[in-house]
């Protein structure tokens, strides 16, 4: 099939429960790569890039970290709903770890200052990997995520949508 | 006159999450609280337990982009508190990989994220497809820039992120000298295109002036990330062992980071490239000094907007100062330092891309972690940020909301603030706010 020329892949990038360090090589691979992703990917939502972001109608979210709070659960809800595919990115989001280190804690480890953020804040009892919360199509572990795997998930889905 | 509240959601084009919320009633700014909103991971006190071997690479995952910060943080601590003195080949390595870290880091802040605010455009997708475009040409040199940054850390320590090679007491594998002269050739290549971004920067006429103290490391003899007393412009000079008798940390009920002051008169400080020019710019490479005169000139400066200008001379420190060792080092072969474990408390304080850094370890005798406390920059510039703001909103509301939102976002941004570095804590007594 040939692919289609006006069409571009409609990709969100977003951040949970991390070191953002998947976010950070992401920027890595543009110095490479950006000149060909621009005529091929529409970033419809990117914080780290653009302020102006739309999360509707994507065709692939990229999801980095782990889920650790009620709101952070909430929008990963939301984002799996407006993405066909979307794409567990990093170890957090594919593990838990090492953002997940709290679950391990023992009751006597937690002390009064452990215990005002979690009172304070919004945090559920337990840090979870995304697919505890919504259905993942990929992942891409690592951590920072393995850029081969990452490419070749990239190159899939831009078949997949008939762009290449 | 905009009169309704304003709230930001999400901080965009910085590392990390943080919001912004503005209270104005009859025409006056009656509050502002700035809320950085990554949540905690608890790493500080997760690390216990932990044998100290296995800290350095734990810690290095607070953050993603200034990872080798935490990881030369904690490696100095922990070398501290075991007495490890490293060898000069270790020290000089060291600050090749963190000319590395600067040079990458640094073009990240620069033209990802604040080069659109100059070109009033939202985001660098949007600068045109143009050859004889300046936005176009400057995004281009920051691909090198950033490139060149990431291959040396490669080269150097393993990794530019999470890097796998330094450890306690010197490296786990010496680099290749047989790579060397590539980068060095590179590095003399990327220097106009570095001075183009300086150039760009301080042009950059935004504004934004408030009276604070600035506090960095320095070093007497050259202009060092790594080693040096703390001083600040109005004559302090504190042992970084000292850190926390000077600064005391303040709760801010609604940002998931504590703020801090000076503990004597509870004044707020600003640290970064801004700081450490304003104090150190003496001390840059005689090259980067010679090629940048007019540009220091307006260096004491109290411009947040200079913070950007400051990491842009900074780049260009950092590509003299690797040219200086790539071309003087001869890697002679050496295993890292290993000594008896014994029980100690270290410290270890550097400066991270956005300002210093302080880790302190606590080891037992039989060499586990038992505490460990980091105290990141962003933590301690957020008063600041946030009384810029205040200062702002105070002196612009006849804007419209668009500009304001967009004014605060990028004096947000000068600060080069890293909110996952920013959720990470101290044990000390608390300041309500």
């Amino acid at each position: 099939m040939n692919s289609d020329q006006n069409k571009k892949l409609a990709i969100g990038w977003f951040c949970f429960t991390c070191s953002e360090d998947s976010t950070i090589l992401f920027t890595e691979l543009l110095n490479k790569h950006f000149d060909e992703w621009k005529k091929l990917i529409d970033f419809k939502y990117i914080r780290p890039l653009k302020t102006k972001n739309e999360s509707e109608d994507l065709d692939v979210a990229f999801v980095e970290g782990a889920i650790s709070s009620k709101t952070q659960e909430d929008e990963v809800k939301k984002i799996r709903d407006n993405a066909k595919y979307v794409v567990a990115v990093g170890q957090c989001a594919c593990t838990g770890m090492p953002s997940a280190s709290r679950n391990a804690f023992e009751e006597k480890d937690i002390d009064d200052r452990i215990r005002w953020y979690l009172e304070h804040f919004d945090y559920n009892k337990k840090v979870q990997k995304l697919e505890d919360v919504v259905k993942v199509d990929d992942k891409i572990e690592g951590c920072p995520m393995n850029v081969t795997k990452f490419l070749s998930v990239m190159d899939k889905y831009l078949k997949l949508f008939n762009i290449i | 006159m905009h009169s309704g509240n304003i709230t930001i959601e999400n901080i965009t084009k910085i590392e990390g999450s943080a919001g912004l919320d503005v209270t104005i009633e009859n025409g006056k700014v009656i509050d502002v609280k700035f809320k950085i909103q990554d949540s905690r991971r608890f790493y500080t006190d997760a690390v216990k337990k932990k044998p100290l071997i296995s800290a350095p690479s734990f810690l290095s995952r607070i953050c993603g982009t200034c990872s080798v910060a935490h990881l030369f943080a904690t490696i100095k601590a922990i070398e501290n508190s075991q007495e490890i003195e490293v060898t000069e080949q270790t020290k000089t390595l060291r600050r090749l990989a963190y000319d590395a870290l600067m040079i990458r880091d640094h073009a990240l802040h620069l033209y990802f994220f604040v080069l659109p605010d100059l070109l009033g455009l939202d985001s660098i997708l949007d600068i045109p497809d143009d050859h004889d475009n300046l936005g176009h040409t400057l995004l281009h040199d920051s691909f090198d820039i950033k490139q060149l940054g990431t291959d040396i850390s490669e080269v150097v320590i393993g990794a530019a992120i999470h890097a796998p090679i330094p450890t306690i007491g010197g490296f786990l594998k010496l680099p290749d000298e047989s790579k060397f002269p590539e980068l060095l050739e590179r590095l003399e290549k990327i220097r106009p295109q570095v001075l183009r971004g300086i150039k760009a920067f301080y042009d950059y006429d935004a504004s934004l002036e408030q009276d604070v103290d600035y506090v960095a490391l320095r070093n007497e003899s050259k202009f060092d990330f790594l080693e040096g007393t703390l001083i600040s412009l109005d004559g302090r000079k504190i042992p970084p062992e000292k850190f926390l008798e000077h600064f005391d940390v303040v709760v801010v009920p609604y940002s998931q980071s504590e703020g801090y002051v000076f503990s004597d008169n509870h004044g707020n400080y600003v640290l970064g490239a801004l700081a450490r020019i304003n104090l150190n710019k003496d001390t840059l490479n005689p090259r980067t000094l010679d090629d940048t005169k007019e540009f220091l000139s307006i260096f004491p400066s109290k411009n947040i907007y200079h913070n950007n200008l400051a990491q842009a001379i900074e780049i260009l420190h950092c590509v003299d100062d690797a040219i200086e060792i790539l071309k003087n080092i001869k890697i002679v072969d050496e295993k890292p330092i290993k000594k008896p474990l014994k029980a100690g408390v270290g410290i270890g304080v550097i400066e991270a891309p956005r300002g210093t850094l302080y880790h302190k370890a606590v080891i037992d005798e039989k060499g586990v972690v038992v505490d460990y406390d980091v105290i990141v920059p962003t933590s301690q510039n957020q008063i600041a940020i946030e009384n810029d703001l205040k200062k702002y909103f105070n002196e612009n509301l006849d804007k419209n909301e668009e500009k304001l939102k967009f004014d605060a976002e990028s004096i947000i941004r000068a600060y080069d603030p890293c909110m996952s570095c920013a959720t990470n804590f101290l044990k000390i007594d608390w300041i309500r706010k």
